[in-house]
Formats: C-alpha cells, sequence, structure tokens
C-alpha cells in the first residue's frame, strides 16, 4: 500500500474514532477473546450495517486486517455492508412457511413496496429480505417488520401491512444521504 | 394450567370452550387446549417440564423448584468420573442430530490434560422450521446453564462457551440475564460456592450461518472467522477453540443433565428404547392441526405424534409424509409411520432424528418441490470450503430443477442419484454428507413423482425443432 492510501485510511478511521458508539464497542470487548463478531453485532445493531470507515477503525484498534474483518462481514448473512431501508421487512422462507405458501408472500411484497428480494427501494422506506426460520412455525406464513411479528399471512394481508408502515414513517423527512 | 396456555401460543383451536370459562385470557381465547387432550397426555415432559411453569428471568423461581441443587452436590461432593459415570449409564445422547453418546464425548474430553479446556454449548439452531432450542432458553435458561455447569465440570473445563443465534434476540437476553443472576449467588465465576473451583460462561451470538451448526464451523466462529469446518481428526476433544480442548453439547442435550444428576442415569435410562433413552423434544409443524412444541418418550411411533398428538391434519386431507431433520434429513412416507422414533430407525429409512424438526405434508405436497426446496437451502448454505459440497449441490439442484420443469430424461435420474451417493461420501462436514438426504429419501420413496415429469429424449428434439 502506498503511503498515500494509509495515510488517507487512517484518517478516516480516525475519523470514525470519534463517533461514542464505536468507541464504547471497542472498549467493551478489545480485551475480550473471541470479539470481532459481538462488534460487528454491536455496530450493526446499532447502525443497520457495518460502514466502510467503521471496519477500518475496527481493524486499527482490534488489530485485525481488513480483510479478516470483510472474511466474516460477507460469510454472514446477518450483516449488511449498505444501510437498508427504514422498514425492513423479513419474510419467513423456512420450510413450514415455505409448505405454507411464502413465496406468494414475498411476491407480494415485493409488489406492493416496490422493493426488489434482498434490497431496498428508492426512497430507503422499504428493505425486503427472504430470513431462514425465525422459530416460529406454529404462526406460519410469518412476516417480521422491525420487530413487529404478523403470523397466518395470505397474500390480501400485505397491502395493509405495507400501508400501515408507509403511515408511520410519512412524517419523517426524506432520508440522508449517509457520509461516506 | 394457565400458565401452560400462556406459552401454548402455537395452538390452533381445537376444543372450543364454553362461553362461561374465563381462565384463559381474552388474546388465547382461540388458542386454547383442553389438558385432558392427547396433545397433553401423551406427551413426556423432562426437558420442559418446567417451561411455562416457573418466571424464567427469576433464579429464585427455578431454585425453588429443586433448581442448582444437583449443581450443588455435583461441586460439593461429587468427582469427574462419577458425573460421566452417571451419564454414561443414563444413555444420554447428542440431541443436536448426530448423537454421540453425552458420556463417551465428556469422557473423551476429560482424558486430555491441558491448561485451558473448554465447554461449549450449541445454540446455532439453523434447521428452518425447528425451535427446540430457542423455546428451551427463552423457558427455562437455568437449566442450560446448570447441565453446562455440571459438564464444564466433569470434562475440567476452564470456561465455557454459550454460541446462540442473533435471531433469537429474547433467547439471548433472558441466558445473559441468567448468567448474571447466578453469577450473583456465585453458583459460577471465582471460588464457585466456596469450593475454590473458577468456571465462568459466556455468550456470544452467531450471525446467520447454518453451517455454523457444525462443531468445527462453529468453533472458527467463536474465534471471529468464517464458518467453514475443519476436517476430523483433531476432533475438538483434542483441538478444538482456540486449539484447546473442547466439549461442544447442544442446547437440549445439557438441558437433560440436571434431571439426570437428580433422578439418576437408571431412572433416565428406563425410558425410551435399546439404544435411544429418553425423551426427545419436537418441533411438530406444517399441515398438522396442533402444531407446536412437543415433547415425547424416545420409541413412541410416528403415527401417534401425528394423528394422536397433532391431531392428524389441518387441511382433512390424508397425510402423505413427515419430514424429519430438516435439510439433513429425509421424507417418511405414510407407509413407514409404524416406525418407532429412535435414531437408529430413523437412518434406516433414509432420514435422520435431526434436531427434532418434524414437518407433516399432506396429498397437496409435491416431492420434487420439496426435495428441490431443501437443496436450494443447503446449496445457500455451503460455505464453499469443499468442492463436492459446492460443485456436487449445485449440480445436483440444477438437475432437480431440470426434472421439475419437464425437461429431464431417464438418465438424469440415475445422475441424479450417483451424484447424491458421491456428495456424501465426499463431503467435509455435515452439511454436505447429509444435504443429499432429502432427494435420496423422496427418490427412494416418491418415484414415480420424479418420473411422471420426466420426458424423452425425442420429444426434446422435436421440441427443439419447433
Amino acid at each position: 500500500m502506498s503511503t498515500q492510501a494509509s495515510v488517507r485510511m487512517n484518517k478516516v478511521a480516525d475519523k470514525a474514532g470519534t463517533e461514542p458508539d464505536v468507541v464504547a464497542a471497542v472498549r467493551k470487548w478489545k480485551s475480550k477473546r473471541g470479539s470481532l463478531i459481538m462488534v460487528l453485532h454491536e455496530i450493526q445493531n446499532a447502525r443497520g450495517y457495518v460502514p466502510r470507515d467503521v471496519a477500518l477503525y475496527l481493524s486499527r484498534e482490534l488489530d485485525v486486517p481488513l480483510a479478516r474483518i470483510y472474511e466474516a462481514l460477507t460469510f454472514y448473512h446477518y450483516f449488511k455492508l449498505e444501510p437498508p431501508g427504514k422498514a425492513i421487512i423479513s419474510v419467513c422462507t423456512g420450510t413450514a412457511c415455505y409448505l405454507k405458501g411464502s413465496q406468494a408472500l414475498v411476491d407480494e411484497f415485493a409488489r406492493e413496496t416496490g422493493a426488489p428480494v434482498g434490497g431496498s427501494t428508492e426512497d430507503k422506506l422499504f428493505h425486503l429480505q427472504c430470513v431462514r426460520c425465525v422459530g416460529c412455525c406454529g404462526l406460519a406464513p410469518v412476516a417480521i417488520v422491525n420487530g413487529k411479528t404478523y403470523g397466518k399471512l395470505t397474500p390480501p394481508d400485505i397491502k395493509k401491512i405495507v400501508h400501515e408502515w408507509r403511515e408511520h414513517f410519512a412524517g419523517d423527512a426524506p432520508e440522508e444521504k449517509t457520509t461516506e | 394450567m394457565l400458565a401452560r396456555l400462556m406459552v401454548a401460543e402455537h395452538l390452533e383451536p381445537a376444543i372450543r370452550r364454553p362461553e362461561t370459562f374465563t381462565g384463559a385470557p381474552e388474546f388465547l381465547k382461540d388458542h386454547t387446549l383442553s389438558l385432558d387432550t392427547p396433545f397433553f397426555t401423551d406427551q413426556v415432559k423432562v426437558v420442559l417440564a418446567n417451561s411455562g411453569h416457573i418466571v424464567p428471568e427469576s433464579i429464585d423461581d427455578y431454585i425453588a423448584d429443586g433448581g442448582y441443587d444437583a449443581w450443588q452436590r455435583v461441586v460439593t461432593s461429587m468427582t469427574p468420573q462419577d458425573v460421566i459415570r452417571e451419564i454414561t449409564e443414563s444413555g444420554l445422547r447428542g440431541r443436536g442430530g448426530g448423537g454421540f453418546p453425552t458420556g463417551k464425548k465428556w469422557e473423551l474430553t476429560a482424558q486430555v490434560q491441558n491448561e485451558e479446556k473448554f465447554i461449549i454449548c450449541n445454540g446455532d439452531e439453523g434447521d428452518p422450521g425447528a425451535y427446540m432450542d430457542r423455546s428451551i432458553l427463552e423457558g427455562n435458561p437455568h437449566a442450560v446453564i446448570e447441565g453446562m455447569l455440571i459438564a464444564g465440570f466433569a470434562i475440567g473445563a476452564t470456561s465455557g462457551w454459550f454460541y446462540v443465534r442473533a435471531e433469537y434476540p429474547l433467547a439471548v437476553e433472558r441466558l445473559d440475564k441468567a448468567l448474571k443472576a447466578a453469577r450473583r449467588y456465585n453458583l459460577l465465576g471465582k471460588d464457585i460456592l466456596g469450593t475454590g473451583r473458577d468456571l465462568d460462561l459466556e455468550i456470544r451470538l452467531g450471525a446467520g450461518a447454518f453451517v455454523c451448526g457444525e462443531e468445527t464451523a462453529l468453533i472458527a466462529s467463536i474465534e471471529g472467522k468464517r464458518g467453514s469446518p475443519t476436517p476430523r481428526p483433531p476432533y475438538p476433544s483434542v483441538k478444538g477453540l482456540w486449539g484447546m480442548p473442547s466439549c461442544v453439547n447442544n442446547v437440549e442435550t445439557l438441558a437433560n443433565v440436571p434431571t439426570i444428576m437428580n433422578r439418576g442415569g437408571a431412572w433416565f435410562a428406563s425410558m425410551g428404547t435399546e439404544t435411544s433413552k429418553g425423551t426427545k423434544v419436537f418441533a411438530l409443524t406444517g399441515k398438522v392441526k396442533h402444531s407446536g412444541l412437543i415433547e415425547v418418550p424416545m420409541g413412541i411411533s410416528l403415527k401417534r405424534i401425528v394423528e394422536s398428538i397433532g391431531g392428524g391434519t389441518s387441511t382433512g386431507k390424508k397425510i402423505k409424509a413427515v419430514q424429519t431433520g430438516g435439510p439433513s434429513g429425509g421424507v417418511i412416507p405414510e407407509k413407514e409411520m409404524d416406525l418407532p422414533v429412535c435414531y437408529d430407525h430413523l437412518k434406516k429409512v433414509g432420514s435422520i432424528m435431526g434436531s427434532g424438526g418434524m414437518i407433516v405434508m399432506d396429498e397437496d405436497d409435491d416431492m420434487v418441490d420439496i426435495a428441490k426446496f431443501y437443496l436450494g437451502f443447503t446449496v445457500d448454505e455451503s460455505c464453499g470450503k469443499c468442492a463436492p459440497c459446492r460443485i456436487g449441490g449445485k449440480q445436483l439442484l440444477l438437475l432437480l430443477e431440470k426434472i421439475a420443469d419437464g425437461k429431464a430424461v431417464e438418465e438424469d435420474i440415475e445422475d441424479l442419484k450417483r451424484l447424491a451417493v458421491s456428495m456424501k461420501k465426499a463431503s467435509l462436514c455435515g452439511l454436505g454428507q447429509t444435504a443429499p438426504n432429502p432427494v435420496l429419501s423422496t427418490l427412494n420413496f416418491f418415484l414415480d413423482e420424479y418420473q411422471a415429469r420426466l420426458t424423452t429424449k425425442e420429444a426434446l428434439a422435436e421440441k427443439d425443432k419447433a
């Protein structure tokens, strides 16, 4: 790496290091064993994704090569590299839900919100994802929006749910562009 | 009884209560089931005995019911050999699916001399359609902690690690609270109950990777690496977490331990079959009338589970098959349903016990589609380290798609079989070795459904011309 690039990376990392949540996460886990994934969880939960500048900072502070951090980030489904939409729709595609028609729900959510599966809408309002079993197969088929669980769904129910969340975020200002 | 109703959140309405019944809260009105129905009377609860009866967030509730008695006795007056002998006598086998004798596993780790040793609890329940471990951790976290402490004592562990799916936030929260409470009572941590022994337990979270349920991948994940399995041997009992001897046990396995220590190995061994002792928790789901978490003695027939406890199909149609073991298991057709549920019999018909997912399928369910669904899952979850799983799985899936689309010929079925068998033999870890099971078992029992989709070379050539 050229000196110039290394200086630039250090600068980016410095900036992330001024953010209290990042500093707190590092302080909490730095001295413990098996902490990398736990730190990434803290960042993911607070931010909704793991920004690159934070990853750079973690690499420096935890003394873990950046490639190792991205190795974990890209391997595990739980971590996101891009900020998701405000309302995160998780449709369960576990076996019980699948048998009871979860694919139709996915299609309907995609149609109603305009979000592609695994992606967000242009206005960053909705993010649609298929998830593995959420562990309440008795309620199949299930969808979860921002922690709220909807069970025993049929495609006609989707419109109402999407509307509910559109209303919920109606007062908010449009999503600001995240700074790099 | 109300407590039991509260946990019955997943029950289908079966018997409507008379209008005058006021026992259940309003929101459960349509989800109650009388306690004298087979759903309850056919079950035998050991692991789930306290779930729903004690407040999971109260250590005092657990202690009042005899909790931590076993741990206290073990840590103050027993030797590790005593504990291992008791567990070996009970015949307890790993409940995560492998079925390895728990006493044997502990003995192997106990034999290895090392400065540091770890006990690890596998709570990475990734099988879609199963939620036994989540329910145990949420309903009775202290039982798992107590089991883990006893296991740690038996193998001589210096610290213990819970590996729990991040998708189970409530389970993690309750486990965390329970650990703090137990530490406050000096049941774990430094100088436990004044005995001079130290053993502390910590939680590490999974991050959404099915393969991390495999013990070597789980260990890699705790270390902060991607969850790729490593070849065994060396087994974790020799070289595990950070290269130290480690013992990995499933949540349900550990939850059985306190009761075995309290009531004796012989008592536990009195339940079940010759080779499978005790009870097993299943998540009974799919097209069954009363879906939910059930605990039954080993050796009970599949028919009794589905028809008596489950109340038959929810659709009123005929049962076609029951799937056990999730993406690593197979389907068991209706004609084989008198089969007693235990490790060996399930294996004999091409399925596995698995962690406890049990999915009921009716006449409408298409077996080629089911095989495709499971394989799609395992292909997606393959870590990509070994070629038989990474490439074999993908090719199997392509073949299945070809069949489902009606573009396959007779030879493709042969290819499918051959590929499935080689993948089983050549893959590095359990994921790849078991991924072809859904294909092989549907081929075995429902070959007609595959054949009905076949076409001929002539017909394909004809189509190409058109």
